[in-house]
């Protein structure tokens, strides 16, 4: 679905992403490692238009989106999370929830006053789509919480709802499992994979280990803004470069 | 009773005023330093055009246009900058629209500002004494409220607020976030516009001294007072701070202590302003999920 091509990024005098090329293919979960610092981030923030590249092209289902804005390629179907999890505090979870559909009547100003009907629809259909996934990661009875009050995991959990909820065709996430504990990590990764079965597709920046090999079924690995291996998990796992880049013999 | 009447007049557009800002402020998390020359602009285009005989009508329409696109033009260039930048630039229009009053003066006779504006004339029935312009201020107060309380209630509403609490998660989730803020930005200034005409026509004089930088901080402290970011606030804080100010003014003092009364106003202010951000930084009324 994403296809780079010569993809360059520096800063300063550091190169962070150098001459990537790769596609990702069918598979409904790809995972992206590499050692910190490698630039997997700067990649994320490139496929998603939060930083411009200095050289090379990004294809998104076959349409060229490098030189869009974010908020662009979000409505084009690529929804991403972030590393340290970005919800809006002092709001409740359901209109963190509420946030996410694209493209809603009630954000245009003169609907307010002409269209009122619609928007009460379009809320109402929302608000029981939203009560649905809040109910799938284990939140509804958190719901009329402010986002503040919950704790990291559940974040997460709230991050990852509502990147569902603005019904893309792909979902980034930047290390879904970094900083909770094993029990939410499992639960994080049930439901990665319960999305999965229904069709939605993912690119993970992961650093356990464990949790990419259970749920990818491609990786890349980026070692210093390279591309240094690609394959299936179990390739992966052998192939002497990465074992090199990681371990750094 | 006059006094009286004066004060509820004088709250009532205040908290238009700071109405409009709360928007801005504490629903989109814009720090507008220069809201007064909205207010300005409301003043001296609705005085100019009932000076010339313009029905008053067509004269408030045409400052709440002027006071938008006003604000419509500032904000394409200063909304993309962000925080405390924008919050200087928007400082530095306030002051340029208050140097066009002060030397365009054939437009605005400049400092000696504009005497006689008339009182209102809305379909024919003239808002003369104090209690029928206590009732317009009033009405419009109300009307204010209810428009404000639709669009923060709506979706529009929400988008600000995610605006407000984090830029770069609203981007990510498809956010025009440039949109959103002008949207915030233009119905501010034309309510703040609202605000300045309604005064205008009710001191019957206008200088460029009434819109300094001063105005501005008085309704920031209205607001903050108030508590940013409810629905309520504002009104809670003209109650309290324009009651205050107002009341000094009106004190029987003795000839030689009156000219300490403004510097120690805005002293007091600042002391206000300082003790609230350390002790109470919510304001008096609380939104709801802030505090620490």
């Amino acid at each position: 679905m994403i296809e780079t091509r010569g993809l360059s990024k520096s800063f300063g005098g550091i190169q962070a992403v150098s001459n990537c090329t790769f596609a990702l293919k069918d598979h409904a979960i790809t995972g992206l490692i590499g050692p910190n610092g490698s630039g997997k981030t700067t990649l994320f923030n490139l496929i998603t238009g939060f930083i411009p590249p200095d050289r090379g092209e990004i294809y998104f289902k076959g349409k060229r989106i490098d030189g869009l804005l974010p908020h662009e390629v979000a409505i084009g179907g690529i929804v991403r999370t972030f590393q340290i999890t970005r919800v809006l505090p002092r709001m409740t979870v359901m209109e963190n929830m509420l946030i996410a559909p694209p493209r809603q009547t009630g954000e245009k100003f003169r609907s307010l006053w002409f269209n009122p009907k619609t928007i009460r629809k379009e809320e109402r259909e929302n608000r029981k789509k939203a009560l649905e996934l809040i109910d799938l990661v284990g939140l509804s009875h958190l719901k009329d919480q402010f986002a503040q009050n919950l704790s990291y995991g559940q974040q997460k959990l709230l991050e990852l709802a509502r990147g569902l909820m603005a019904n893309p065709s792909m979902i980034l996430l930047d290390e879904p499992t970094a900083g909770i504990n094993p029990i939410m990590i499992r639960t994080i990764m049930e439901l990665i994979t319960k999305m999965k079965e229904w069709g939605m597709v993912f690119f993970i920046i992961e650093h356990n280990m464990d949790v990419i090999i259970e749920l990818c079924g491609w990786i890349f690995v980026l070692d210093n803004g390279e591309k240094i291996a690609e394959g299936r998990p179990k390739e992966i796992q052998n192939n002497p470069r990465v074992i090199e880049a990681y371990l750094g013999i | 009773m006059d006094l009286f009447l004066h004060l509820w007049v004088m709250i009532f557009i205040y908290t238009i005023f700071a109405m409009s800002l709360n928007l801005e402020m504490g629903y989109t998390g814009l720090f507008n330093f220069g809201h007064v020359a909205f207010f300005g602009i409301g003043a001296y285009v609705s005085a100019l055009l009932t000076l010339h005989q313009v029905p008053f009508e067509f004269a408030l329409v045409a400052a709440l246009l002027a006071a938008g696109l006003l604000g419509f033009l500032l904000s394409i260039p200063s909304l993309r900058l962000r925080g405390d930048t924008f919050g200087i630039a928007t400082l530095g229009f306030g002051e340029i629209i208050r140097m066009v009053f002060q030397n365009e003066v054939w437009l605005t006779k400049g400092p000696m500002g504009l005497p006689g504006i008339p009182k209102p004339v809305l379909f024919s029935y003239r808002f003369a004494t104090l209690p029928q312009y206590l009732l317009l201020t009033l009405g419009f107060s109300v009307l204010t409220f209810l428009v404000l309380r639709i669009i923060i209630r709506s979706p529009l509403g929400r988008a600000f607020k995610a605006v407000r609490e984090d830029e770069v998660a609203a981007v990510a989730l498809g956010k025009n976030i440039f949109h959103f803020r002008i949207k915030s930005f233009v119905i501010g200034s034309v309510l703040a516009g609202l605000a300045g005409t309604l005064w205008g026509h009710y001191t019957t004089f206008i200088s460029p001294g009434d819109f300094t930088l001063l105005e501005t901080i008085l309704v920031l402290l209205i607001v903050v007072l108030g508590g940013k970011g409810t629905e309520l606030g504002p009104l809670v804080g003209a109650v309290v701070l324009i009651f205050f100010q107002e009341s000094l003014r009106f004190l029987r003092l003795p000839a030689e202590w009156s000219r300490y009364l403004a510097p120690l106003q805005q002293m007091i202010f600042g002391s206000l302003l300082i003790f609230l951000m350390i002790y109470r930084p919510e304001g008096l009324l609380r939104e709801k999920g802030a505090g620490r």
